[in-house]
């Protein structure tokens, strides 16, 4: 689905994050609109997954600012739990609730924060499990299931709270091969059903199928974003350049 | 031996039941003061950062005889004579059991920080990425695993606090080690008197040993 360019879902302005004297995004500006799905790409240590977890403030922007849905989250006074609620984050580790088991992980956040009576949370939990293709592992533990599983749980488990924008950081770099596939998937069917989405993978091959924007980032830039066909097949900054040539 | 047993059996089985308060009411307090400095150490607040670890180092670094005068009997005089107008007074059960809750309560707020900290921060993360709060998170996720890790850390510092309730024989407490000194004043059978007491405390403790194993096995099966 195309990206609806009258709605702004995503609008970051001069963004800067240092940590102690380590500068690692130096200026960040960009818009994503609703339905769009952008993928960050470039070298480790360039800032992208610094750059995703600053945009659901799990890091505290050192300047700029970040708008969410009309939301600004770099204002100290927002409620940002509220704001989290519509922003699903999906992590490398995958970082089940070990402690619970599948439909639990599930259910604790729209349980926790008032959104569903428990039949409504479960029934919930369980249609979005059916999505994923593991409904039969509602009651396994997450250390039961395989990373490509877990995975697939973590993303059933942010769109139980009905989020607007999911972001993925590295979502399949701690897969086993075989299982990268399953979960890429899972993301494609989202991408399809307009669901906003902001990923930092090394999946190439997937950027090229699902993104409708790729920005390759290095020493704490965009160095340069647009269509994947054209970035990724035509570069023209010799910095993504480079990049590429190593990757693909 | 068995005229040990006869005549003073029943004095020693109540001293060790006055052995077995004193700890449960200092373990109770302990728990309480524990959890506090212990979640205190871990927020994500300098201040409250360096309250629990002042009260750690503090407690860690005076000897528990010495806490038990100080608190017995130095205490009640500051009140008493150096301020002045007050009546202060404190039984030697309260003023044990505030000792053994404070020093108890440093050893537990470690193995509570540690603890916590043992948790993959991911996981703290994910629940806030979900919306839930700080404190939610931690409830819910954070601390339920956290405390089956600590368990076995937990029970150690309990066997240790029972045994450090023989320390406040010093301010007068009648528990199984004070006891037993009147026992050995009585009948001049020393080896008699401290053969029978290091078994009572050896069986207890390994009772209590013991069952923790088997709750900690139960906890990792239940997981």
């Amino acid at each position: 689905m195309a990206a609806n360019k009258n709605n702004v879902k995503i609008e970051v302005k001069n963004l800067k994050k240092d940590f102690e004297d380590l500068e690692v995004l130096k200026d960040i500006s960009t818009t994503v609109y609703e339905g769009e799905v952008v993928v960050l790409i470039g070298p480790s240590g360039s800032g992208k997954s610094t750059f995703l977890r600053c945009l659901n403030r799990l890091e505290e922007a050192t300047a700029g600012t970040i708008i969410i849905d009309g939301y600004d989250i770099t204002d100290k006074k927002i409620d940002i739990n509220k704001v989290r609620e519509k922003i699903g984050m999906v992590f490398q580790h995958f970082n089940l609730f070990n402690n619970l088991n599948v439909i639990k992980n599930m259910t604790l956040a729209p349980l926790e924060l008032k959104k569903a009576s428990p039949e409504e949370a479960n029934e919930n939990a369980m249609r979005m499990l059916r999505r994923v293709g593991l409904e039969d592992k509602a009651e396994s533990y997450p250390s039961q299931l395989s990373g490509g599983q877990k995975q697939r749980v973590a993303i059933a488990r942010s769109l139980c709270m009905h989020p607007d924008i999911m972001l993925f950081d590295e979502p399949t770099s701690a897969l086993d091969p075989e299982m990268v596939g399953e979960v890429l998937q899972v993301m494609k069917d989202l991408a399809a059903e307009g669901m906003t989405m902001v990923i930092v993978t090394h999946e190439m091959g997937f950027a090229r199928e699902v993104a409708d924007r790729v920005l390759f980032m290095d020493g704490g830039y965009i160095v340069e974003e647009g269509p994947p066909q054209e970035l990724l097949l035509h570069p023209k900054e010799p910095r993504t350049i480079d990049f590429l040539n190593k990757v693909l | 031996m068995v005229r040990i047993i006869s005549v003073y059996g029943g004095m020693l089985l109540s001293a060790m039941g006055k052995t077995l308060l004193l700890a449960l009411l200092g373990l109770f307090f302990a728990c309480i003061i524990g959890m506090f400095f212990g979640i205190l150490s871990v927020l994500k607040n300098k201040a409250c950062n360096i309250i629990a670890q002042i009260f750690v180092d503090a407690i860690r670094g005076v000897p528990m005889i010495v806490l038990a005068f100080f608190v017995y009997f130095g205490i009640p005089y500051f009140f008493n004579t150096t301020i002045g107008g007050f009546n202060v007074s404190l039984t030697a059960l309260q003023a044990g059991t505030i000792c053994l809750a404070l020093n108890c309560g440093a050893y537990m707020s470690e193995i509570i920080r540690a603890g916590i900290e043992s948790v993959d921060v991911g996981q703290m993360e994910a629940a806030r990425s979900l919306g839930l709060s700080y404190g939610k998170a931690m409830r819910r996720v954070v601390l339920p695993q956290a405390i089956r890790t600590m368990i076995p850390s937990i029970i150690n510092q309990f066997i240790i606090t029972l045994k450090d309730t023989s320390i406040l024989s010093v301010i007068g407490f009648p528990e199984l080690v004070n006891t037993a000194k009147n026992v050995q004043a009585n009948t001049f059978m020393a080896f008699q008197t401290w053969l029978i007491v290091g078994i009572m405390y050896l069986i207890v403790i390994t009772a209590l040993s013991r069952t923790a194993k088997l709750l900690e096995r139960r906890l990792k099966r239940g997981r």
